[in-house]
């Protein structure tokens, strides 16, 4: 039974592609109301995790449950929301026009108007989404996750491409999610990102955890996040 | 700076209404894009210009071109719009992550559908109304009878969901890149050889039996017949066969992610 504590329960997971393991055997739990990041190196993985856990991909084996449901329920459509790694965006679209479309889809979202001024997209609100730079589309696609006032949210690299001002304007935004209930759960690279917002750490290597805690557990014998980091995966080699 | 409530309140729009502004926005998009405009409107109107004006090439008088050529547009009009944009639109929305963000939306997987087929009725809707008018305009005088229109409304529903299927499958199992390119070829190639634009009777009598197989030729000879008050009997079942063959492919072998 998946703990009352927990948003999302992920046990035993494996998913292949192909003869190819890219999960495999992984296990984790994002706590209700906490900000979870997982750690992990390209191909680790944590995407695949990702899309697990809100149905889009099917694993061979292993049981994953999110606020109570299996993944995938439909009960669960617009409980969650999804910050997908890829752009999420029609690529013709205007920043105000797809987040008015994406509003409509809820009973009761974010006021649009007001969610661009917050994520800094008012003067790019008419701009088509080809056109905004890289950290700008960052900052739509993290509004479209959001516009729904869902209960947990799944962040795929949230501030990849972002300026340092724009990650911590997206940082201060995370706490204040959480500060509200909101359960988040994000992937990153970034070992900054995660020191200065987990509450649970999970880091990733080829498809499976190789150490988790909080990062005040993880850092205790003196190192920092990131020589934890390298010390639990390995490298890729170049392609 | 506007103050925003940012605790958890999910809940759904009804879903009449969300169907609805998929289907509003996926129209607006396509009518915005160009090439997707080319294929949907300018061709068939080039073609029905050319059809009168260039005569032979399709029939034997430009009068007889009309009455052939209009209910061929409309094919092909059908066959661009269900096909070709349906493909390459859902291959990048693929490739985007447009379709992995909606799956967990309230939209759903269904609503998706169903909005997609939406906006695939409004514009078909639109190049209807204006390819028919161009045609009356051009000179076509239809003949159709209630049994040969309702018959011909059957077949255009039977062919657009046939090819819908068939294009959410390409779309699901190659790159953006490739479907784009493919969609292409595959519309001119049945353009030609499909029997959506030149009459079965017109192919080598070698041929007539494998493009009476295909779902183009099934819904032009349909549409053609039909526009003369004949209710031609074949294009039903083999735009069933094809609908069936080409839903559970679509069913099965339908990817969400790129």
């Amino acid at each position: 039974m998946p703990s009352p504590d927990s948003a999302v329960r992920v046990a035993d997971l494996v998913v292949r592609f192909g003869r190819r393991a890219v999960v495999d055997g992984l296990s984790l739990e994002a706590k209700t109301g906490g900000l979870t990041a997982v750690l992990g190196p390209n191909g680790a993985g944590k995407t695949t995790l990702v899309r697990c856990c809100t149905g889009l991909v099917h694993p061979i084996s292993g049981d994953i449950t999110v606020l109570g449901l299996t993944a995938g329920s439909r009960q669960l459509a617009g409980r969650i929301g999804l910050m997908p790694q890829s752009a999420g965006s029609w690529s013709g679209i205007k920043t105000v026009e797809l987040l008015r479309y994406l509003a409509g889809l809820y009973a009761n979202p974010l006021p649009v108007p007001a969610l661009i001024e917050r994520l800094g997209l008012s003067d790019c609100a008419k701009t088509s989404y080809r056109r905004l730079s890289g950290g700008q589309q960052q900052a739509v696609n993290l509004a479209g996750a959001l516009v729904g006032r869902p209960e947990l949210v799944f962040l795929d690299e949230p501030t990849a491409g972002m300026d340092p001002h724009a990650r911590r304007a997206t940082w201060l935004l995370l706490r204040e999610l959480r500060a509200n209930g909101v359960t988040i759960l994000l992937t990153t690279h970034a070992m900054d990102e995660a020191e200065a917002l987990a509450d649970q750490v999970f880091i990733v290597d080829q498809g499976r955890v190789t150490i988790s805690g909080t990062v005040r557990q993880l850092t205790k014998s003196g190192g920092t996040l990131e020589t934890v980091f390298l010390s639990h995966t390995r490298a890729r080699a170049a392609s | 700076m506007t103050t925003l409530d940012l605790s958890p309140a999910p809940a759904p729009a009804p879903a009449a209404k969300r169907i609805l502004r998929h289907g509003m926005i996926e129209a607006r998009l396509l009518i915005r894009n160009g090439e997707q405009l080319l294929l949907a409107l300018v061709i068939p109107l080039a073609i029905l210009v050319a059809g009168r004006f260039a005569d032979a090439a399709i029939a034997n008088s430009s009068i007889a071109s009309m009455d052939l050529l209009a209910p061929s547009v409309l094919a092909l009009a059908v066959w661009s719009s269900a096909f070709t944009s349906t493909a390459i639109t859902t291959a990048f929305e693929r490739r985007y992550g447009v379709l992995e963000r909606l799956a967990t939306t309230p939209l759903g997987k269904p609503g998706l559908l169903a909005g997609k087929a939406l906006a695939v009725i409004m514009i078909m809707l639109g190049q209807l109304v204006i390819l028919t008018s161009a045609a009356l305009t051009l000179g076509w005088r239809p003949e159709f009878t209630a049994p040969s229109a309702l018959l011909a409304v059957l077949i255009v529903i039977l062919a657009t969901a046939t090819f819908v299927c068939l294009a959410l499958l390409l779309a699901a199992r190659l790159r953006a890149e490739s479907v784009l390119g493919l969609a292409n070829l595959i519309y001119v190639i049945l353009l030609v050889g499909g029997g959506l634009i030149i009459p079965v009777a017109r192919y080598p009598v070698v041929l007539r039996p494998v493009i009476e197989a295909l779902p183009t030729a099934a819904l032009g000879e349909g549409l053609r017949a039909a526009a003369h008050g004949h209710l031609l009997g074949w294009p039903v079942p083999v735009l069933l066969a094809w609908l069936v063959a080409a839903g559970l492919a679509a069913w099965k072998g339908f990817r969400w992610t790129s």
